[in-house]
């Protein structure tokens, strides 16, 4: 029991030293971002309360602010996935469209079925989809040996065309610019159904699911069989052949396993927001988004949790920024500088570089005096 | 003489362990210096500290009786040290010129000035004796070419101070004795040269001086000239080492591995292994002897699963095992210390836990229901350190941390505790000390003395002839003759690696 806690105890360090990094990096860019709206001669003080009320000023806009946070989770945690594989799964735009569309489609088609019988079909259907357009660039690029960025950029225009072929043709009904809408059975119960606070907001439980798969995706990379040969065909696909590994199939399921959960972000948008899947001019940005979540949150299931959350919180209290006259350009900015910091790893270099300044001169000083 | 270099009370701890204590080292101008110690001495470190790559946290480093501080490789580089690691650090797409420039280049303007590069590059290697074409391609030369560029990258940023760690570790015997004849025209021409070598013979043939390191401690300083291998090896160790192997006389029983007419490619899908029919048996060691490169790597790749075999057949305790997946291949019954352990052998970034079990992950014992049991790895592991004495905190940290010698005895401790019937060894002692050299010999015999079959491919001939029973000798993709070990002679294999036959050696 002792040594249970302990190790709990050293768990948790660990991931607390993972994400001190980027939460400095995260500090910074705020102030920076501070800098920046006072240099436009507005109040950084005003601006950032005026961000944080606009996400989480009540429960409604607390609400709203975690719908948007729930596919970037999804989608950040698909990214997270297929990078411990060592693959950048940019096609992660493309999964996510596709299952959007494939649950308008299973919302739809199997109107009739037992409402959670139909809600889980749904979500599946969508899912698989998401996965089947991830595993074919991960065949690609396990068998064919093309690479998996550029066939996931051209998977993404494939998904996008291919979803408003189906609005305007299968999926359609009226002509409109949109599919048609999955019937009740479908959708994701909402909060406002039983809580008042939520009355205002499209809070489903979506949110639920989100953080399990999380847990779910920390699980298999960190303490299954499936997940040691993920990360070490990751690390170094030489030993892992080695160790009797199969290297394509790593490949290919870790890119299943990240297109189910992209694909289930789109689902999950069907059946808890939209209800159907309008006719796209370009790409949601929810999968794009993704990637940045991850990278802010440290390629790290728990860190993609709260990195999502912070971007949701940026987004939703964007407007709130505007309507006190500053641009909301700035968020985007911030957005921005937060990423540069983090991905480049600034802090550490910079801290770095401090010490190595310091021991510089303490030289200098010593020389001086002989 | 002065000393050119002097470290004065050098410490450095990492996390659980001190890799150096208290650490005086002079070097004197124009001598070649050795430093001699167990895996996980700290040799390394030391070096890594006088090439500023690590701080220490006490102690001082005068260079010419200056005191100075190395805050990182760029200082050190100015005050004219040089480094070889233990594991290059070239890129194997550029050419030998710009691997040699990288960092500063020549340039006319803005631009790069490739023609003066090449001509400055051909200038110091004509000036120091080490021969290279400047215009190939990194990745194309072999080891001992790489390992020039190495040196000529130091000689070309002006080092007059040269740090060598392990040179000879992954050289031919060929390319050892050529690099001893460019250390001795480099001291010739008044540089000086720290050596960290595990071979005795060459502490004993190439140096002038050895400093003798055991647990981040200095044991001593002598002169190579007053010392003897013997004494070495027990300074070194703190105990005799038996530098001979001793075993019984082979029990042979029935052929484990055979391989019939098997055909394999290289990576250019040349041919590399040219039709080869072999047989080891049950309690015993066969070794291959054979220069680098003459077809003994895609050989046990092949046998492994790990490269396809493009003709012929692999049997092992009878069963076909040709083209196998690796993972059947490894659970019907072999074991595999790669030659590479970098490429091959650990997943650097991995815990030595997470290492000690790659290739058996999956089994039951390391499982709990559909997760892995960490408690079960973490005490499987903690069986392996303690066992095969790898100097370690613990086994939490990632392999990556452990000092060359180390790591390669995880591999070993891997690989033989999975209790194979057959084992094959490429290159087990690479980067090893004596002592842990006479242990892995000692566990080699130890599988044959109980009707193991161990196939051994070393390009080291000493081992192989002292650990083999049957010698295979390999040239050009072949097998050009099986010998006895008892009839085998430095002179007959030397002859047959050359592409001579058996005759012609009598
Ligand atoms: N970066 C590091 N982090 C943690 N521990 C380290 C690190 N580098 C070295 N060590 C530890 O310091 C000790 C000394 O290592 P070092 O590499 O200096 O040994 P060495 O004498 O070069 O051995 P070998 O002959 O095996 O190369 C080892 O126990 C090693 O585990
Ligand atoms: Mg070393």
């Amino acid at each position: 029991m002792e040594s249970r806690i302990n190790e709990f105890r050293e768990g948790l360090l660990n991931t607390l030293k993972e994400i001190a990094y980027p939460l400095v990096a995260i500090l910074i860019s705020v102030i920076a971002g501070g800098i920046l709206v006072y240099s436009f001669g507005k109040d950084p003080v005003l601006a950032y309360t005026s961000m944080i009320k606009g996400s989480l000023g009540d429960w409604n806009k607390f609400g709203e602010t975690l719908v948007t946070v729930t596919p970037l989770i999804l989608t950040g945690l698909s990214i997270t996935f297929a990078f411990k594989c060592n693959l950048f799964n940019i096609g992660v735009e493309g999964q996510f469209i596709m299952g959007a569309i494939a649950a308008v489609w299973a919302g739809w088609a199997f109107a009739g079925l037992p409402a959670i019988l139909h809600l889980t079909l749904t979500l599946l259907v969508g899912a698989a989809a998401g996965g089947i357009w991830a595993s074919i660039i991960g065949w690609l690029q396990a068998k064919v040996g093309s690479h998996v960025v550029i066939n996931g950029i051209m998977m993404n225009y494939i998904a996008m065309y291919t979803s408003n072929f189906l609005v305007r043709t299968a999926l359609n009904v009226s002509g409109k610019a949109y599919s048609v809408e999955i019937a009740d059975t479908a959708k994701l119960w909402r909060f406002s159904q039983a809580f008042v606070q939520f009355k205002h907001s499209r809070l489903h439980t979506g949110i639920i699911i989100a953080l399990i798969v999380a847990l779910v995706a920390y699980y298999i990379l960190n303490k299954t069989v499936r997940g040691y040969e993920i990360r070490a065909v990751g690390f170094n696909p030489d030993a892992a052949e080695y160790g009797g590994i199969n290297v394509s199939k790593n490949i290919i399921l870790s890119m299943l396993v990240a297109g189910m959960f992209a694909g289930l972000a789109g689902a999950i948008m069907t059946t808890g927001v939209q209800y159907r899947v309008n006719t796209l001019f370009g790409f949601t940005g929810y999968g794009l988004d993704g990637i940045s979540v991850a990278l802010v949150g440290n390629i790290h299931p728990i860190g993609v949790i709260l990195s999502a959350f912070l971007f949701g919180v940026m987004q939703k209290g964007g407007p709130l920024m505007q309507i006190q006259g500053i641009p909301k350009e700035v968020v985007g900015i911030i957005q921005g500088i937060i990423i540069l910091f983090v991905a480049a790893n600034f802090v550490k270099v910079i801290m770095g570089n401090i010490k190595q300044r310091k021991e510089l001169k303490k030289t200098a000083l010593q020389e001086g005096v002989e | 003489m002065s000393a050119v270099i002097e470290m004065k009370g050098i410490s450095k701890s990492f996390p659980g362990i001190r890799a150096n204590d208290n650490i005086n080292l002079k070097i004197e101008q124009g001598e070649i210096h050795v430093l001699l110690g167990e895996n996980g001495a700290g040799k390394s470190t030391l070096m890594n500290i006088l090439y500023g790559l690590y701080q220490p946290d006490e102690g001082q480093i005068l260079i010419k009786g200056k005191p100075v501080k190395i805050v990182n490789p760029n200082v050190a580089i100015s005050h004219g040290i040089g480094m070889v690691h233990q594991h290059f650090m070239l890129i194997p797409p550029f050419t030998v010129t710009e691997n040699i420039i990288l960092g500063k280049e020549p340039h006319k303007g803005t631009t790069l000035d490739i023609q003066k590069a090449i001509s400055d590059v051909e200038e110091i290697s004509k000036k120091y004796e080490l021969r290279v074409d400047p215009r190939v391609i990194v990745r194309d030369i072999s080891v001992g070419m790489q390992q020039r560029v190495e040196i000529l990258k130091t000689l070309y940023r002006g080092a007059e101070i040269l740090i060598l760690d392990e040179p000879t570790a992954v050289l031919t015997p060929q390319e050892i004795d050529e690099l001893c004849i460019i250390m001795r025209s480099l001291v010739y021409q008044g540089k000086s040269i720290i050596l960290i070598t595990h071979k005795l013979k060459e502490v004993m043939s190439m140096s002038d001086k050895v400093t003798i390191i055991r647990r981040g401690k200095v044991i001593d300083t002598l002169n190579t000239k007053d010392t003897n291998i013997d004494e070495l090896a027990e300074k070194m160790v703190g105990r005799k080492v038996s530098l001979t192997v001793e075993k019984k006389e082979a029990k042979v029983l029935s052929p484990i591995l055979e391989i019939k007419g098997l055909k394999v490619l290289d990576n250019r899908k040349l041919e590399a292994v040219k039709g080869i029919d072999l047989q080891v048996h049950g309690g015993e060691i066969l070794g291959i002897a054979g220069v680098d490169g003459n077809g003994q790597s895609e050989l046990v790749q092949a046998i492994t699963g790990l490269s396809k075999a493009e003709a012929g057949e692999v049997f092992l305790n009878g069963k076909d095992i040709t083209n196998l997946p690796p993972r059947e291949i490894i659970a019907g019954g072999v074991g595999h210390i790669p030659e590479d352990r970098h490429k091959r052998g650990l997943v650097l970034a991995y815990t030595l836990a997470e290492n000690s079990i790659l290739g058996s992950h999956y089994l039951k014992k390391f499982r709990k229901g559909m997760g892995l049991s960490y408690q079960n790895i973490r005490e499987y592991c903690r069986k392996l350190i303690s066992e095969y004495d790898i100097r370690t905190p613990n086994e939490k940290v990632i392999a990556k941390s452990l000092s060359g010698g180390n790591q390669q005895k995880l591999i070993v401790a891997r690989e033989i505790d999975r209790d194979p019937s057959l084992c094959i060894a490429s290159q087990p002692t690479r980067g090893l000390d004596v002592g842990a050299i006479e242990f892995v010999h000692k566990k080699l015999i130890e599988l044959r003395d109980e009707g193991k079959a161990v196939l051994l491919v070393s390009l080291e001939l000493d081992e192989v002839m002292d650990l083999s029973d049957r010698i295979a000798v390999m040239y050009d993709g072949k097998i050009v003759g099986i010998l006895d070990a008892k009839d085998a002679t430095e002179k007959k294999l030397g002859i047959m690696m050359a592409g001579g036959s058996a005759q012609d050696a009598v």
